[in-house]
């Protein structure tokens, strides 16, 4: 682990159990967050980025839901081995996490203000009216001109675009090093969205804080990060810089994805989409996780599970396309 | 908020009457009448006729509500037909014992059924949760005058543990500990039922609030689970419950009837049952309209604890 990783994800196994039976809903993810950088998670509902995200928290939900394997090094510590005394310091104080529901995610019988101030008293240890001007300092960085009154309403008078300004200003307000971002945008009308991004943008340099974006939305991606984690049925399937992302996409998926977008110039009656769905963690293929939907698919696909290998320096992805030895084939296959 | 009192008291002005029409009403359609219960066998009918004139029971139904609101107006409660003792005297004499056994109820259903219901919730599908919930249903169950009558056979017949019954030691001082001594098992028996069904609604509102997504983001600030669970959630849960308490607290009205009698319990609920039994009109109809202001209290009550607890609602 180099100085200025922050984060790094190694072969992260979580799973879900239900009788006797265990459900793979984070399948061998491995990435590294650097400082400062802004890395995007992307996938369809059921691609388990939420699961990867809540698994570096250490909050998947138990009893059902597990970590089985691997490693979270977080600090030079591997949080997958850490007591809970040690996550209740990091959760909120080092680790931040944003939520998609910004209608719910504030507790509605307590002031903003009670809300932003418990953190910073239970982590930074200062008094009631401190931890009240810094949050009166925060919300007004988060875009809030009447600071003093909103730490005196309760939630239900903001909107969603205003709760999750603030939520970004609670998770933000104990200088976290790494901020996880579970689409933040996603419940919010457009105009707010794009407010909400500029926000995150800004605020990311200031605080030099990384962070963690996941999202479906490859707009959103586009807009804010600096590398990209493609992940499909619990594995990841792919990662490069956002250049390579968009401009050369190595693995089926990813390219089906992109294919889904509108173009500008593009004269589209219907946009493509991906056939089929995404399979449960009960339903995966044998072989490669994609197989079922992958307009390449070849023999081998369908038996043996491939593995993610590094294309170069920068990229990595898991497809026998890419692999040599099976790759010619793959072009046969896909010029047939 | 003052406004809504305000007009929710006013509210209640019509339910009272209309409670107090239909419970008059339905008294007297019940057979029987307060002399039959006369012992002196030698009585004539002439006699009983006259006295049930003077009594004011021959006049039509309407005639004797007219009677009776107007003097409840006049804060007059009337006199016993039987003892012929002022009937407001009678309540507040027996009142405070009925208030104590009820208070004390509350208090147990409240310590006990919250955090069980909590623990229920917290550790679903545990061992823990399966006893509690069946202890629950065995408490819902079980009839409380069949309760009363066991625990009083095993507990004070046989081991002689507690006082069969009554509020303290006769011809004694007064003394807290009798008095706490006599109390528990009637005030016990009173409450097992909505004991075990308040642990139940704590417990399906506290699996409600679980897994809301603020709980989840108390989590993420990196609270410990008892903050999360206590400062977060249980508020949250307990807003519902407020209702249900409100609607609790006529029970132990009912409640009390059963009990006081198997205790020997001086309260109104024995007094209640004894008036009904001997036709004693005025008595029944102070101890209905009692009922339902407490009904009506409870319910206004909860409302307004509701808009302190929960700042979404204002009135």
């Amino acid at each position: 682990m180099s100085e200025d990783t922050v984060l790094d994800v190694r072969h992260l196994k979580t799973s879900f159990f239900s009788k006797k039976t265990e459900l793979p809903v984070v399948d061998d993810v491995s990435f590294s967050v650097k400082k400062g950088e802004t890395l995007a998670i992307v996938g369809e509902s059921g691609s388990g980025k939420s699961m990867t995200s809540l698994s570096i928290m250490r909050l998947v939900p138990s009893p059902n839901g597990k970590i089985v394997g691997g490693e979270v090094f977080f600090n030079g510590k591997d949080l997958v081995q850490q007591n809970d005394k040690t996550m209740y310091k990091v959760r909120g104080n080092d680790i931040s996490m944003i939520f998609q529901e910004p209608m719910t995610s504030l507790n509605p019988v307590y002031t903003i203000g009670e809300q932003i101030r418990e953190q910073l008293i239970y982590h930074q240890k200062i008094s009631k009216r401190e931890a009240h001007q810094i949050g009166i300092e925060m919300l007004q960085t988060v875009g809030f001109s009447r600071a003093n009154d909103i730490m005196k309403d309760y939630p239900h008078r903001l909107s969603g675009g205003m709760r999750q300004r603030v939520m970004i200003a609670m998770a933000l307000s104990n200088n976290p090093k790494l901020l996880i971002a579970d689409e933040p945008t996603t419940a919010l009308d457009v105009t707010v969205q794009a407010q909400i991004l500029d926000l995150m943008r800004k605020l990311s340099k200031e605080y030099d804080s990384a962070i963690i974006l996941i999202t479906h939305d490859l707009g959103v991606v586009a807009e804010l990060a600096e590398r990209v984690v493609v992940m499909y049925g619990g594995q990841v399937v792919e990662e490069a810089s956002i250049e390579d992302i968009f401009d050369d996409p190595l693995h089926p998926y990813t390219e089906g994805l992109l294919n889904s977008i509108p173009k500008i110039e593009g004269t589209q009656e219907r946009l493509d989409s991906i056939p089929g769905t995404v399979p449960t963690p009960d339903n995966l293929p044998v072989g490669c996780n994609f197989v079922t939907r992958c307009p390449y698919a070849m023999e081998i696909c369908k038996q043996e599970e491939p593995t993610l290998i590094d294309k170069d320096s920068s990229r990595k992805v898991r497809c026998y396309l890419h692999e040599e030895g099976v790759k010619n084939h793959g072009q046969q296959h896909r010029s047939s | 908020m003052t406004a809504y009192i305000i007009r929710r008291i006013l509210m209640t002005i019509p339910i009272l009457i209309g409670i107090s029409i239909i419970s008059f009403g339905i008294m007297q359609f019940a057979p029987g009448e307060p002399t039959a219960l006369d012992l002196d066998p030698n009585i004539s009918p002439e006699d009983r006729e006259a006295q049930l004139e003077e009594m004011g029971l021959n006049d039509p139904i309407p005639v004797q509500y007219l009677r009776w609101a107007g003097n409840i107006l006049q804060g007059d409660l009337g006199s016993s037909f039987i003892t012929n003792r002022d009937v407001a005297t009678m309540i507040t004499e027996r009142l405070p014992n009925t208030l104590v056994l009820m208070i004390t109820s509350t208090v147990m259903t409240m310590v006990v059924a919250i955090p069980i219901g909590i623990v229920s919730a917290i550790r679903q599908y545990s061992k823990r949760d399966y006893v509690f919930t069946f202890a629950s249903f065995f408490g819902v169950s079980i009839p409380n005058f069949w309760l009363g009558l066991m625990l009083i056979i095993f507990l004070s017949v046989q081991l002689g543990w507690f006082p069969v019954g009554g509020v303290g030691t006769l011809g004694g001082e007064f003394n807290l500990f009798d008095r706490l001594h006599h109390l528990l098992l009637p005030a016990l028996v009173l409450a097992t039922a909505d004991m075990a069904q308040m642990t139940r609604y704590t417990r399906t509102s506290m699996l409600e609030v679980k897994n809301q997504d603020y709980v989840r983001t108390a989590r993420a600030k990196g609270f410990k689970e008892g903050k999360v669970v206590y400062k977060h959630a249980l508020r949250n849960a307990l807003m519902p419950l407020i209702t249900m308490f409100g609607l609790l607290l006529p029970t132990f009205i009912g409640g009390s009837v059963v009990v006081e009698q198997i205790f020997t319990w001086p309260g109104i609920g024995q007094l209640f049952l004894d008036s009904t039994f001997q036709r004693d009109y005025p008595v029944i109809m102070a101890l209905t309209m009692f009922g339902a202001v407490l009904v009506v209290l409870g319910n206004l009550i909860a409302d307004i604890l509701y808009a302190v607890v929960d700042p979404r609602i204002e009135y």
